[in-house]
């Protein structure tokens, strides 16, 4: 009995700590959700969600997550691979770890720099003679920086998979006949999804509410969940609105979690 | 090349990074259908025999036969071999017969082909009705037997073993032992299995290569390997027994303990000095004064059916004897032995050399007779 009383007790302060920065923040979204700009309860904001051009702004989110995600995941695998074969792995690791320290803004600014018309990157176009082009605020820019911003994420939970497979089994495969290739689609990649599934997660999830780096990186031209939610704070002062966009958006998170989270049975 | 062999070693040498020769230019032959067992202490080099069989690393140097071709460069998933792994390596991600079906799926084997094949093979190592567990609800000793059925269901000319009863209690590591043996009977495939237990390797080989630091000591059937160890490494390795340092004053006369003794060994130079192995279960215990030695007995043990019993005789050499009697710390006795149970040993002979000087002092035995 006391011994479970004292696990209570310390249980307390994060118990205190979930009840102020996530219980109470969410319901707190979900009370404002339920009121218009005018401050009267109303499901209007519901109402508009379900409306083209909140729903388009949706689908847009979502598809640049997707291609963020998934060429995320085309870089980090063979990389995170990669990395496992090398002698000081751990080492290429933090070396690989190290730039997501960096404060996401600082990176943005820095890529500004260098896409800018007279950026860094122009410069070697001239120099290769295709001739400088517009680079900062278009598609290619934003998901290049945003994939940069977030491969580190996905990198490490697949070289922790990788890095823990059996070597045995891989020789097991090889023994039973399997090339390089059926190893891989049998055995390697089978056995790496949880690792997959972890580092799609951690990246799909922030990038479909990114924002700041759509402003800076895309001027504007894409607009995702995250920015509607900005913009309707701090520019529209619709905080009802902001509110049901930040709704569907733990709704979808919950549900990627719980997609990508689904484990096969007896696994 | 005879066409018996199937295997066969020439002047294999494995260093890994230039460094540490881990086989240092074994050479050896290995006949279809047999059960052979590669014996050793740890690090010896037993798996990486079996690795450079199976195909996952090259060797150095020399060559290696496979029916008579050459297979040094063949690739692991090229070769009519499959290995029983030490700690199983099953698919954690498969279930029972996904991972025996795996070798048959790749062969892109039709689907009640497989279906047949692998219920064949589990019924073989006694796993009917398990094909839909995973592996993680299985024992270890049911595992060993998937990794087994996983490896026979490819029909493989020779499985490979490495160390699978080690990880299993000592019951269920007999019962196995009279199972694999069974099996591998019935099949009629090629085994080489890897122990370090020289108990485990005498009940069940047909034929025995015993290692040491890279290098093959000895081979040949477990009796000739128990009986006629060829240096002292082999004969400690290989069960209990009393290694002595003796002369040799003529062929079959040998001096142990200052005193000569008919022996059945020759081929010696005259007075050559020798090492000498009489295992303890070959000791009989007599009377005082009666018997080939005195000894005093310094030390005794019980050990279920026998007495284990160290006794020094008057020369300071000290003699381990197994006896049913009942002896005591202090007593004095006699020690008796036969003739043929004193082997011979020469320092420093290689196997050729060893083998050759049998061959010739047992004819000239027949020839005497
Ligand atoms: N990949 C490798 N790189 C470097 N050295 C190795 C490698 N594989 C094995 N060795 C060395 O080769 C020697 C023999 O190893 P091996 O695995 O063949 O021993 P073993 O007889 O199977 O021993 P055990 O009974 O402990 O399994 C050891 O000293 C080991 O350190
Ligand atoms: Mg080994």
């Amino acid at each position: 009995m006391g011994n479970k009383f004292m696990r209570n007790v310390y249980m307390v302060p994060y118990m205190v700590w979930v009840l102020l920065f996530v219980i109470a923040p969410i319901l707190l979204v979900l009370y404002y959700s339920f009121f218009d700009i005018h401050g009267n309860f109303s499901f209007i904001n519901y109402e508009r969600f379900f409306t083209p051009v909140y729903l388009k702004l949706t689908l847009s989110s979502f598809w640049y997550a997707f291609l963020i995600t998934f060429i995320s995941l085309l870089v980090a695998y063979p990389t995170a691979y990669l990395l496992t074969k090398t002698k000081h792995k751990r080492l290429w690791l933090l070396l690989i770890i190290v730039p997501s320290w960096v404060n996401l803004l600082l990176k943005a600014y820095a890529f500004i720099g260098i896409f800018g018309a007279y950026g860094a990157a122009n410069n070697f176009l001239e120099w290769i003679g295709i001739g400088s082009r517009q680079l900062l605020f278009t598609d290619f820019s934003f998901v290049f920086v945003t994939v940069y911003i977030f491969i580190p994420f996905m990198i490490l939970p697949i070289f922790n998979a990788l890095n823990s497979l059996n070597p045995a089994l891989l020789d097991a495969a090889n023994d039973l006949g399997a090339s390089k290739s059926t190893t891989f689609r049998r055995v390697i990649f089978p056995l790496t999804l949880d690792g997959v599934k972890t580092g799609c997660q951690v990246v799909f999830i922030p990038a479909l509410s990114l924002f700041m780096i759509t402003r800076l990186i895309a001027g504007n031209r894409v607009i995702t969940l995250g920015t509607a939610i900005e913009q309707h704070f701090l520019v529209t002062q619709d905080w009802g609105m902001g509110s049901t966009i930040a709704v569907f958006l733990i709704l979808i998170m919950f549900l990627i979690i719980w997609l990508t989270g689904f484990r096969k049975r007896g696994a | 090349m005879r066409n018996a062999s199937i295997i066969q070693f020439r002047h294999v040498t494995k260093q890994f990074n230039d460094e540490t020769v881990v086989l240092d230019d074994v050479s050896f032959e290995i006949e279809g259908g047999k059960f052979y067992t590669l014996l050793g202490p740890s690090g010896c080099g037993k798996t990486t025999i079996l690795r450079l069989i199976a195909g996952f690393i090259e060797p150095s140097e020399g060559e290696i036969f496979f029916n008579g071709k050459k297979i040094n460069q063949v690739p692991a998933n090229k070769r009519q071999v499959n290995t029983v792994f030490q700690d199983y390596a099953l698919f954690p991600h498969l279930n029972v017969f996904e991972n025996v079906a795996f070798g048959l799926r790749i062969k892109k084997m039709k689907k009640t082909a497989i279906e047949e094949k692998v219920s064949e093979a589990l019924s073989f190592v006694n796993l009917q009705g398990y094909e839909y567990r995973e592996i993680s609800e299985m024992s270890g000793g049911q595992r060993q037997r998937v990794a087994i059925a996983r490896a026979i269901v490819n029909e493989p000319k020779i499985i490979l073993l490495d160390e699978p009863l080690s990880a299993l209690d000592l019951k269920l590591r007999t019962q196995m032992q009279y199972e694999l043996r069974e099996l591998q009977r019935r099949l009629g495939i090629t085994f080489i299995f890897v122990t370090h237990d020289q108990e485990e390797a005498l009940a069940m080989s047909d034929e025995i290569f015993v290692l040491n630091k890279g290098k093959i000591q000895q081979s040949g059937t477990p009796i000739d390997i128990y009986d006629e160890p060829i240096n002292r490494f082999v004969a400690d390795f290989i069960g209990e027994s009393n290694i002595i340092k003796g002369k040799m004053i003529e062929d079959f006369l040998v001096e142990i303990a200052g005193k000569p003794f008919v022996c059945v060994d020759g081929g010696m130079n005259p007075n050559e000095p020798v090492e000498i192995v009489i295992r303890p279960e070959d000791l009989e215990i007599r009377p005082e004064g009666e018997g080939k030695l005195s000894v005093t007995v310094i030390s005794q043990l019980f050990r279920g059916v026998h007495y284990e019993a160290h006794c020094r005789d008057l020369e300071g050499n000290v003699w381990l004897v197994h006896t049913t009697k009942k002896i005591q710390v202090g007593d004095k006795l006699g020690l008796d032995f036969n003739p043929e149970d004193i082997h011979v040993m020469r320092f420093d002979e290689s196997e050729e050399d060893f083998d050759r000087r049998i061959e010739q002092y047992t004819e000239d035995e027949s020839l005497g007779k």
